[in-house]
Order: structure tokens, then C-alpha cells, then sequence
């Protein structure tokens, strides 16, 4: 009680449950820096992520989007000697709020890693629901869930007779649709995607650049790409991010994808998204 | 078929015409080795093959020097057991490994109940929870693996001794109460009551199962460190909490490595010689109840009595050392079958 007083004398808004699922979030970063060690590699990044919105973050290798997506849902903490400062916020309620447990925001801000990582050793169907598993979230509905999420992540019709065939045995870009439809399941409002494609086919990354625009309009999505032609087609708005020589990463220009791909005010932004260096 | 031409450069076997009847054959393919390609192989053969030819010699030789031994006991060397391999006050000779063989599995069974929980739950610590460095200076993490494994290169015989002198006296208070208060479970019972606990099968075990726990330790740490980065981050991202990616994710990966280490713990168990030796009261009558004195094993059997007893209680110890031999070769394998069965099942 006496932290919270604490906190709201110098002007943090009231503790308050991260709003549950079902519909889509805002995130607000506010002058976000990152360390590893003593490394400074993110610095002072302030970006919305509006609700609905697709967000792409694009830049060159190194630059410190993955950084700066794994400090959207607390991943990056995990790492040893990671440190941050700035503040996150998920509709209104900071995330590193002393109040917050990061397995809860997780539940909410899902993930999907640049390589697909199924549970090998579980089924189809038992990925799909590990995330209700690891938080001892009861459905009465199993069944349902599994097929709600696995339609929504463009998997149902090539899984629906084999859902107890292993996560392992399917097609990396089967297996990646997986960790979607798994991440799905927990009805987070945000889900961040790390590079999603850039271990796939043509094929499958269309399937799943498909399903980022079919689930949109019910959850955030901020995704980390190398791919330009992707960030135009899946994405309504753009940040560009960039670290100099020894620098800490930056974000350079941030704005709507067509005017960043059209009209951008920054000329480093037109070399970047012209192909000229990166 | 005709095959020709030189071997070495991969020929033809047979001409490739689909549609006409001929069944179609695979094209004979050599890999043509370079020399030092050759040499190297040679070499790593030649040591490969050392390796199981000492192994071989080891059952041969313990076969052979034993063979008077068995053939004068016969089965009843399994059996027996008592060891009086020199005929006494009339009676003939008669020597077996009948509470010695029991002895040694009832040792390895205590060190692993006890060394068991332990390792692994020291394992996780060190793998899943001890920060890398403590105050940001002390190498925590890394202290504790070399402290463990320095366990690990502690002699045998300075076990025995602490266990005598240190371990020994500690034990008998939690002997006494473990007879005192779970005195229902028939092992755990003392005859007449009360009893010195000392020299016993627990004290014996429990000191084994100490020096098992830097082997079964550090072989599960090294199991619990390789779980796939992808799949604990995997979990993480869906809320799972660090017990959670313990239970879900590391455990049922290393759950054939882990079977692993504790039959590689047993193996040595049943090997371990000296310590037990040190801290056991011999005992050729067979004692069900494991906190009262007397017990025994086979390897402490030979540590105890090798060298008495004349040409055939030589023998005999070389009898009892094969028997030995091929009980953890038997234990090592069915390790190794088990280990391999999980891994197929679960990769």
C-alpha cells in the first residue's frame, strides 16, 4: 500500500490489472534504452503501437529492434546483465510496474521467435494449448480452442486430421503457423513477431503474412522485418531504427508505411528503404 | 553382372534402360580415401578397437583365474554366504558371494536414494537459478560447477576415513530415530530393539551416495544446460513461470540423459570399493535390517580379504570380482538401451 502511495506522489497513474484479452492493445514506449553489461545498444526509443494497428520495425542487423521487441513483453530481462530504463505501457498500465509479474504480461503481449520452436515433444494440439497449460488457465472447451486458434493462424485445414501428430513432424512453415496458433490461444492483445519469415519459403511466408493481416483486427501486432517488400504489404506503420558505428540504436523516423516507403523525411529512411545500404 | 573396370573409380554395374525389362540396379559409388584421410582412420580404428580388446582381456583374464574357484563351488557360489575358501576343523572349503552379491545392491540402492534427489535438485540450481555472479563480481555460477566437480576428484579412501571418523557418529542419532519411528517398515527395524548403528548398510550407502552426488551432478547439470534455448524462451513467452519451464520443458528434455547419469552413479555405486570397506562392519549373515551393524559387498569383500585365504580364496576373490564385472557391464548396457529408447522417443 505504502508503495503505490509512493508511486503516485510522483505521478505513476494507480496500480491496475492488465486489461484481459479478447480485443486488441496499445502499447506506448517511452524513452526506452536498453544495456547488456555495461553496453548501451537501444537508446531513448518513444513509439506507439496503436490498437489494430500492424507496426513493423525496420532496420539494418544489429540495430536493436529484436531489443527493443523483447522489451514489449519483458523477454529481454531473461537474459543476464540485461538492463533497461523508460517505461512500457499496455493500455495505460506500465508493464514494469512494480505491481506486475512478467509471466502475466507475457499471457497478454504473446511472441513469435525469428525460428519456428514448437514443443517437439508434445502434439499439435498440446502446443496449441501450453500456454493455457503453463497458466493453469482451465477451458471447458479444448477442442474448440485448439481449432480457433489453428483457423486463425491458416494451419486448421492442413492439421485438422493429425492433431496428435507431433509439433516436430510438421514443415517449417507449418511449425511456424504453429507458434502462432499456440501464441493465439492465450487471446493475448499483442503479439509481437521477431523476424517470422526469414527462416521460410515463399510460400509460407505469404500464408503467414496472410494471417497477420486476418488477426489485426482483433490484436496489435508489432513485427521485426528485414524484408521491405513485407513491411509495405503487412504493415501500416513503420519505424526505422539505426545504430551508428559503436552507437546505441535509434529510431531514425518513425510515421504511416506509405509515407515512410513514399515520402520519407529523413534521407537515410529513403536509402534504407530503396535498398541502398543495409 | 559384369563389373568393369578398376573398383576404386566407381563403375557402371549394370547399363540404366527403363522400359525394357531389366530390373534397374544403383550405380557402385567408392569414395576414394586421401592418405592422411586413411591414416587418420587407421588410427582412430586401431584405438577403438584397443578399447573393447582391453575390455575383451579384462573378462578373459578374471575367467580364467577364476575357473578352479567356480568349478569347485559351482552355482553355489551365488549362494553362499559364508567365505571360508581353506577347508577348517574338518569341514571342507566353501566360499560364495551369497550376502556380498545382495550386499552390493542393497549399498548402490541407499547411495542412490540418497544421491539422487540431491544432485538433481543441485543441478537445477546451478542450471536454471543461480545468478552467474554474485554482487556482480564473484563468478557464482561457475564456482559452484568447479566445486562440485572438485568433489568429484576427492580419493576414495579419504571418503572412507571421513566417513569413519565424521560421518559415522552423525549417523547413528538419525540411524536410532529412523528404528525408533519408522520401525513399521521391516528394514528399518533393529533386532531386539536397540542396537550401536554403527558399521551398517545405510551408513555405507549414505557415504556412497555422497561421493555419487558430484558424478550425478554434474551430468545432469551439463543434461539441464542443453536444452534447446528456442524451446525455454518459447515457454517463457507464453507465460510460463521459471518452475513451469523446469517441469515442461527442461525435465522432459533431458529425461533420457538424466537415466543416463543415475545408472552411470549406479555403475559406480556397485564398483565403489574402499569407503564402503571403511565404514562397514564384514558380515557373512544376511541382515535385512539396514541400520544395524553388519553388512557387505563384493568390492568391499575383495578390498577386506584379498591375498588371505591361500590359491583358491585367490580365486575366489577373482570369482566374486567377475561376477562384478559382468553385473555393471549388465547395468552399463541396459544404461545406454534406455538412454538411446527415450532419446528416439522424444527428439
Amino acid at each position: 500500500m505504502t508503495m503505490s502511495l509512493g508511486r503516485r506522489a510522483v505521478g505513476v497513474p494507480p496500480a491496475r490489472p492488465i486489461t484481459a484479452g479478447r480485443e486488441a492493445g496499445e502499447m506506448v514506449a517511452e524513452g526506452v534504452c536498453a544495456w547488456f553489461g555495461k553496453r548501451l545498444v537501444l537508446e531513448d526509443v518513444t513509439l506507439t503501437m496503436a490498437r489494430n494497428e500492424v507496426t513493423a520495425l525496420i532496420g539494418p542487423s544489429g540495430c536493436g529492434k529484436s531489443t527493443f521487441l523483447r522489451i514489449l513483453n519483458r523477454m529481454h530481462e531473461t537474459i543476464d546483465g540485461a538492463q533497461l530504463a523508460g517505461t512500457v505501457s499496455l493500455n495505460g498500465t506500465d508493464i514494469y510496474g512494480l505491481e506486475q509479474r512478467a509471466v502475466e504480461v507475457r499471457r497478454h503481449i504473446g511472441m513469435v521467435f525469428q525460428r519456428p520452436n514448437p514443443f517437439p515433444a508434445m502434439t499439435i494440439a498440446q502446443n496449441v494449448l501450453s500456454g493455457l497449460r503453463f497458466n493453469r488457465l482451465r477451458v471447458a472447451n479444448p477442442d474448440e480452442v485448439v481449432e480457433e486458434a489453428l483457423v486463425k493462424a491458416g494451419l486448421w485445414n492442413e492439421v485438422r486430421n493429425r492433431l496428435k501428430a507431433l509439433g516436430g513432424d510438421l514443415s517449417g512453415g507449418q511449425q511456424q503457423r504453429l507458434c502462432i496458433a499456440r501464441a493465439l490461444a492465450l487471446r493475448p492483445s499483442v503479439l509481437l513477431m521477431d523476424e517470422p519469415c526469414s527462416a521460410l519459403d515463399p510460400t509460407s511466408t505469404r500464408r503467414i503474412e496472410q494471417t497477420i493481416g486476418d488477426i489485426s483486427h482483433e490484436v496489435t501486432v508489432v513485427i521485426v522485418t528485414h524484408n521491405m517488400q513485407q513491411a509495405q504489404r503487412v504493415s501500416d506503420r513503420c519505424a526505422f531504427f539505426l545504430a551508428g558505428e559503436d552507437e546505441p540504436g535509434r529510431v531514425v523516423e518513425e510515421g504511416p508505411t506509405e509515407q515512410m516507403f513514399g515520402n520519407p523525411d529523413d534521407p537515410r529512411t529513403r536509402d534504407y528503404v530503396n535498398g541502398q545500404f543495409g | 553382372m559384369e563389373r568393369a573396370g578398376s573398383v576404386a573409380y566407381g563403375t557402371i554395374t549394370s547399363e540404366i534402360r527403363p522400359g525394357d525389362g531389366t530390373p534397374l540396379e544403383p550405380r557402385l559409388v567408392v569414395t576414394r580415401r586421401t592418405r592422411s584421410d586413411l591414416w587418420f582412420r587407421g588410427t582412430a580404428y586401431s584405438a577403438g578397437t584397443v578399447v573393447l580388446l582391453v575390455l575383451g582381456l579384462i573378462g578373459l583374464f578374471l575367467a580364467l583365474q577364476s575357473w578352479p574357484a567356480l568349478h569347485y563351488m559351482g552355482l553355489r557360489f551365488l549362494t553362499t554366504p559364508a567365505w571360508v575358501p581353506q577347508s577348517q576343523h574338518g569341514h571342507p572349503a566353501s566360499f560364495g558371494i551369497g550376502v556380498a552379491g545382495i550386499g552390493t545392491v542393497i549399498v548402490a540402492v541407499i547411495a542412490l536414494v540418497v544421491a539422487v534427489p540431491f544432485s538433481f535438485g543441485a543441478a537445477l540450481f546451478i542450471s536454471e537459478y543461480a545468478p552467474r555472479t554474485l554482487l556482480g563480481v564473484l563468478p557464482f555460477k561457475s564456482a559452484l560447477t568447479s566445486v562440485v566437480d572438485l568433489m568429484a576428484a576427492v580419493p576414495s579412501i579419504i571418503y572412507g576415513l571421513w566417513g569413519l571418523l565424521v560421518l559415522e557418529p552423525h549417523m547413528i542419532g538419525l540411524s536410532r530415530w529412523m528404528s525408533d519411528h519408522l520401525g513399521f517398515i521391516p528394514i528399518l527395524k533393529v533386532p531386539r530393539g536397540d542396537s550401536i548403528y554403527t558399521g551398517s548398510f545405510f551408513i555405507g550407502g549414505v557415504l556412497v551416495g555422497i561421493m555419487l552426488l558430484p558424478i550425478v551432478t554434474s551430468l545432469s547439470r551439463e543434461i539441464f544446460s542443453l536444452t534447446p534455448v528456442a524451446e525455454r524462451e518459447a515457454a517463457l513467452s507464453l507465460g510460463a513461470s521459471r518452475a513451469r519451464v523446469i517441469r515442461d520443458v527442461v525435465l522432459p528434455f533431458g529425461k533420457g540423459g538424466l537415466v543416463g547419469a543415475v545408472m552411470l552413479g549406479l555403475g559406480r555405486a556397485l564398483g565403489e570399493a574402499i569407503a564402503v570397506a571403511t565404514v562397514i562392519s564384514l558380515s557373512f549373515v544376511h541382515n535385512w535390517h539396514i541400520v544395524s551393524p553388519g553388512a557387505n559387498s563384493i568390492p568391499a569383500l575383495i578390498a577386506d580379504l584379498f591375498g588371505s585365504g591361500g590359491k583358491l580364496g585367490r580365486e575366489g576373490m577373482l570369482a566374486a570380482g567377475l561376477v562384478l564385472f559382468v553385473f555393471t557391464l549388465v547395468v552399463n548396457t541396459l544404461a545406454s538401451v534406455v538412454v538411446g529408447r527415450t532419446r528416439a522417443r522424444t527428439r
